[in-house]
């Protein structure tokens, strides 16, 4: 949507943790992330993916900076400007539609020339003045998603952006994302528990598992993704199960 | 009509009970003991005219500005940061609970004694009073705070002031509003005692003399002036103060 956000986001995304723990509630440091490393090129939509509590979100907050009590390096690519949408919408309540939008812009000190065409094309033009207890989840998410992208990031970050949706809203929203990523092309790291909605969205998925966590499988969707249609889902999903199995 | 009955008539109804109530009791207690409402507006138009009423109003009511600002201006700040940090919190709190419970007569006789009956003395006094009061219901805003809106002010670097102000200050709208009108009626309660004992002017200070002269009249013209004075603060800038923090609230169906 803005030619010029492309220009500066140079530079990989380089993840290298070696350890990462919590102190329970008994006082007991738990490790959650042992020696967790993955790297993704600049322009590059990623997906860390894994089952329920496998350690997807702590490791997003690191990368995030929103938890810098682990041991080892994250290198962000170009300025390190960051951009996140959230489980929750993660709106401020007391702020308008437009207000939530041009905070962030501001602190960001973006122009946002795209911010119309953004909105018109998230289905937001006509709820701009609208307060976020005005909106239904799906319309919230969107503007999320415009919060996210009208900064320009180098780095964004999703972490189940469409959870609790329902599937159509889902859907939409999907496609909505995955034309906003091609218009601009941040390096984009999305975590999510729904294989099929990272094999439809990303270039390259990172799969967590084990106790502590680190990646355990790392695959590439070369299919362009356009042509990801509802069977070649399917039989990457299916490709996917049988590289893990053969794998050990 | 029914807007019109709630909103209008049924406080009008409540004044009119009140005055009528007043004058029966006036008339079994006799005019010295508790003299009418003519009386006392009578005594409050002559205070009017000579100017010793407004004097003293002006007086008592920049002490309560000056005393309210600065006991909700370091005590919200103070309440945050405890709220913010319990380790901070641990430390002070057993001299915030001191505060709370020190009498308010006892900390003004001790700034008095200690800085003398100067004006800063009675203003200190009034704040200090007020201060754990504001402390310990901003902690409790600031303790509330969500920190999922604190996430997307750092991801997105919003800064110290634009955290402030537009993620910080709204989430403690509520609390701040508490504070401030419990405040408001506390302080100036605080700056009559304040002025009877140390200041030659002021609404406590004319009760002190009207009370020395046995003049129910000028106590209760004086008490009437300044009530009527918080009321009008009350609803010309409390309220709609009230109103405009809580505007995102209201959804249309």
């Amino acid at each position: 949507m803005n030619a010029a956000a492309t220009a500066g986001a140079a530079g990989p995304l380089d993840v290298s943790i070696a350890a990462k723990a919590f102190t329970g509630a008994d006082g007991a440091r738990v490790e959650v992330v042992r020696d967790l490393q993955f790297a993704m090129p600049s322009g590059c939509f990623g997906a860390l993916i894994g089952p329920s509590g496998c350690g997807k979100t702590t490791v997003l907050r690191m990368i995030a900076g929103l938890d810098a009590d682990f041991d080892g390096t994250i290198a962000r690519p170009g300025r390190g400007r960051l951009a996140m949408v959230f489980q929750e919408p993660a709106l401020l309540p007391w702020r308008t539609v437009d207000e939530n939008i041009r905070l962030c812009m501001d602190a960001a000190g973006v122009e946002g020339r795209g911010l119309d065409a953004m909105l018109g094309m998230l289905g937001l033009a006509g709820h701009r003045a609208r307060f976020p207890s005005e909106l239904s989840l799906g319309l919230a998410r969107r503007v999320a998603l415009a919060r996210a992208f009208i900064v320009e990031p180098d780095l964004l970050l999703l972490d189940e952006p469409f959870v609790s949706l329902d599937e159509a809203t889902a859907r939409r929203l999907r496609a909505e994302l995955a034309a906003l990523h091609a218009a601009t092309r941040p390096t984009t790291l999305m975590v999510t528990h729904d294989v099929e909605e990272a094999l439809l969205l990303c270039d390259r998925l990172f799969v967590l598992g084990g106790t502590p966590a680190s990646v355990v499988h790392v695959m590439d969707v070369t299919v362009p993704r356009e042509d990801r249609t509802d069977e070649v889902v399917a039989a990457l999903r299916r490709d996917l199960a049988e590289a893990r199995s053969s794998h050990g | 009509m029914t807007i019109l009955r709630y909103r209008l008539l049924l406080p009008l109804a409540s004044a009119l009970a009140f005055i009528g109530l007043w004058v029966v009791a006036s008339s079994l207690a006799g005019p010295r003991l508790l003299p009418g409402p003519l009386s006392v507006v009578t005594a409050m138009l002559e205070g009017v005219r000579t100017g010793t009423l407004v004097g003293d109003l002006a007086a008592t009511l920049s002490r309560t500005a000056a005393a309210f600002v600065l006991a909700m201006g370091f005590g919200s700040a103070l309440g945050y940061a405890l709220g913010r940090r319990p380790l901070l919190d641990r430390f002070v709190d057993p001299w915030i609970v001191l505060l709370l419970n020190l009498p308010a007569l006892v900390v003004i006789i001790l700034i008095y004694v200690w800085f003398g009956l100067t004006e800063a003395a009675a203003v200190a006094a009034v704040a200090i009073n007020k201060l754990p009061n504001t402390v310990v219901v901003v902690r409790e805003g600031a303790r509330a705070l969500d920190p999922a809106l604190d996430d997307v002010a750092r991801v997105f670097r919003f800064g110290t002031a634009r955290r402030l102000r537009h993620v910080v200050v709204p989430q403690l709208a509520p609390y701040l509003m508490a504070a401030a009108r419990s405040g408001l009626s506390l302080v100036w309660k605080i700056v009559l005692i304040v002025e009877l004992l140390g200041r030659s002017n002021g609404i406590g200070f004319a009760l002190g003399n009207a009370f020395q002269l046995f003049d129910v009249s000028a106590i209760l013209a004086n008490a009437l002036a300044f009530v009527l004075v918080m009321l009008l603060i009350e609803t010309l800038v409390v309220q709609p103060l009230e109103r405009r923090s809580n505007r995102w609230r209201r959804r249309p169906a």
